[in-house]
């Protein structure tokens, strides 16, 4: 575990009880990610993969093993304590989005602010901003059925990256776009990257999984192989 | 945080109008019921009190019979008399009386003319008018000379007037009672009926001498009317004169009244209670009311609750915490208990207005209970919130994230 370790982890169980049977979605899983990588997890369903973006994503524990997040062991948190890890550390992207559809986007993207204890001029500046940042300055008003699904993801990567997150977890980000929009979203991810932000994201299309730095593989809750891309983007 | 919930709350409700509107209408009618039926019952109260004060406040009234010395009960009325004499005693003896009136009464017809009417005539002294709360709106009272002198005098009410001098300006004209003349020398200011529904302007006094000797030739008095200065006298009063009148009749220590004492403020008690039981009855129909709404918020948050439970996810993966959660759908059904509390006051009132214009029935609206019922709606909004917001705050992240 270097110190550049966003991610550490250490033999990784995660068992779900389904009526008498076991079943073992997460068999002894080691890997870690350092700050700035860009990581695909791909798999065919079944694999695994979802239950490791929720255990990445502090949205569940494992049932054993250790989870180092940027540096602190998050395993063994309580409900409230996870939630305030989430908060401040992990920005999330949706495969569908997970907008609040009554309320406009800069409100959307302001959220997290508002569980960070933020008060609500701050809020709505730095939301305005990060809108602006994803090329949505001219949409913060729109409530999110206003906007094409390429825009309501641009959305949700600029409330993702509001509390500037340890972490960026993307679930199939672009599993609900045309593959204009997901070519736009996949630059907004590596011009992200580029800057420096550590990205996680789970997705089974190859040419996506293709544009990341390195591919992790998951089969019957292993890691089946560990893959860097070199790219010519990356200098 | 606690500014964004309630923002939220509002924010809600009005993005949900008629949800919102038909679990309100659970408590505004629950509240402005309670206000409405409260108000009426204070109104029933406020009524009695008026109607027995105008019967005249702090009255005794010492009526011959009760029980002979055999123990056979007797009609009040009748039996052993009570005399202007124990009238006269009881003035000269008792401390904390305003007012004595020896009373005698019976009818007969009044002729004026071709005009004619027939009227209960009440021989006693110049105090009833004070007694019972008349005025003299024209002329004079009866006087201690017309009692000393058994003059043939009269002083008549409203209804009297009407009656016999359709012409008006009766003052110092002559009414035929059982043929002999009296002198008329006083009106009376018009009164209105009384609580049970009698003419209180049908209403002649004579002088109690006159009444006695001239017309009706007796020598006792049907009752004795006292009037006590105030209410915290009445009972000492009345004790004193029962006392005193025992003493006078020479009634044995064993021996029961040969009169009784009527005690108008016991009555009023008597019937206030029974009033303070309607109110009660009227306040608690009202507050089932007030309660079922309590369980239609429930209902309604609990819907809420399914249905945002994909923005419970949200809420929750983004970092809010159990108690956000809590406190955001608190807040939404206090904020129902709120509005529906206020709108339901204005609802109460309203309907309290409405009842005392359209069925003239009185209706006395109380802070209190408008204070009181706010809270208590508010109170039910919380109470009734709290199972679907822990509810909600409970909820699983993930599953939250991944129900449709």
């Amino acid at each position: 575990m270097s110190m550049a370790d966003v991610i550490v982890l250490e033999d990784i169980v995660k068992q779900f009880t389904m009526g008498d049977t076991i079943l073992q979605a997460l068999d002894h899983v080691n890997f870690s990610v350092e700050e700035g990588d860009f990581v695909a997890i791909m798999g065919p369903s079944g694999s695994g993969k979802s239950t490791m973006m929720n255990i990445l994503g502090c949205l569940d524990r494992p049932t054993s093993g250790k989870y180092y997040l940027d540096g602190k062991e998050v395993a063994g948190l309580s409900d409230d304590e996870l939630a305030r890890t989430r908060n401040a550390k992990i920005g999330f992207v949706f495969q569908n989005f997970n907008l609040l559809s009554k309320i406009s986007a800069q409100q959307n993207v302001a959220l997290p602010l508002v569980y960070a204890g933020v008060p609500e001029e701050e809020r709505m500046e730095r939301a305005r901003k990060a809108l602006e940042d994803v090329g949505l300055g001219d949409r913060i008003g729109h409530k999110p059925n206003e906007l094409s699904g390429g825009q309501r993801q641009r959305v949700a990567i600029a409330r993702a990256l509001i509390n500037n997150p340890a972490i960026v977890m993307a679930d199939e980000p672009t599993g609900n776009l045309d593959t204009k929009s997901s070519y736009e979203i996949m630059e907004i991810f590596k011009k992200l990257n580029a800057m420096g932000k550590t990205i996680v994201m789970v997705t089974h299309e190859p040419d996506i999984g293709q544009q990341t730095k390195r591919i992790l593989v998951m089969r019957d809750g292993h890691l089946n192989s560990d893959e860097r891309l070199v790219h010519d983007y990356v200098q | 945080m606690f500014n964004e919930s309630i923002k939220m709350a509002i924010d809600g409700m009005i993005s949900n109008k008629l949800r919102t509107l038909l679990t309100l209408l659970g408590i505004i009618i629950g509240v402005g019921a309670v206000i409405a039926m409260v108000s009426l019952g204070f109104g029933v109260k406020e009524q009695i009190k008026d109607n027995i004060s105008r019967l005249g406040s702090n009255l005794l009234i010492v009526q011959s019979g009760g029980r002979t010395a055999t123990g056979a009960r007797i009609q009040a009325g009748s039996g052993a008399r009570l005399t202007y004499d124990d009238a006269k005693a009881i003035e000269k003896n008792i401390d904390g009386i305003k007012y004595v009136a020896p009373i005698v009464s019976k009818g007969y017809q009044l002729v004026v003319g071709n005009q004619n009417w027939t009227s209960n005539v009440q021989g006693s002294t110049p105090n009833l008018i004070d007694i019972r709360d008349y005025t003299v709106e024209e002329g004079r009272n009866i006087s201690d000379r017309d009692m000393d002198g058994r003059d043939r005098v009269c002083v008549i009410g409203k209804t009297i007037v009407d009656n016999l001098f359709p012409e008006g300006d009766p003052v110092g004209k002559t009414i035929r009672i059982n043929k002999a003349p009296f002198k008329v020398v006083g009106v009376l200011g018009a009164k209105g009926q009384s609580s049970n529904g009698q003419d209180q302007d049908d209403f002649v006094l004579v002088p109690l001498t006159t009444a006695m000797n001239r017309m009706m030739g007796i020598t006792y008095v049907n009752n004795i009317t006292i009037q006590a200065q105030n209410e915290n006298v009445i009972d000492g009063v009345q004790a004193e004169v029962e006392n005193l009148l025992r003493i006078r009749h020479r009634i044995k220590n064993a021996d029961d009244d040969d009169f009784s004492v009527r005690n108008l403020a016991a009555l009023m008690d008597t019937m206030m209670s029974t009033a303070n039981t309607i109110t009660m009855l009227l306040g608690c129909i009202a507050a089932i009311s007030l309660l079922v709404g309590g369980i239609g918020i429930m209902n309604i948050m609990l819907v809420s609750v399914t249905e945002r439970t994909r923005e419970i996810g949200i809420r929750k993966a983004l970092g809010a915490t159990y108690n956000n959660i809590l406190l955001q759908f608190l807040i939404e059904s206090a904020v129902i208990g709120i509005i529906g509390g206020f709108l339901g006051v204005v609802l109460g009132i309203g309907a309290s207005y409405a009842i005392s214009t359209f069925a003239e029935w009185k209706t006395v609206i109380s802070v209190p209970i408008i204070i009181i019922s706010v809270v208590f709606s508010v109170g039910i909004g919380v109470f009734f919130g709290i199972y679907p917001a822990r509810k909600a705050a409970l909820l699983d992240p993930i599953e939250a994230l991944r129900y449709e």
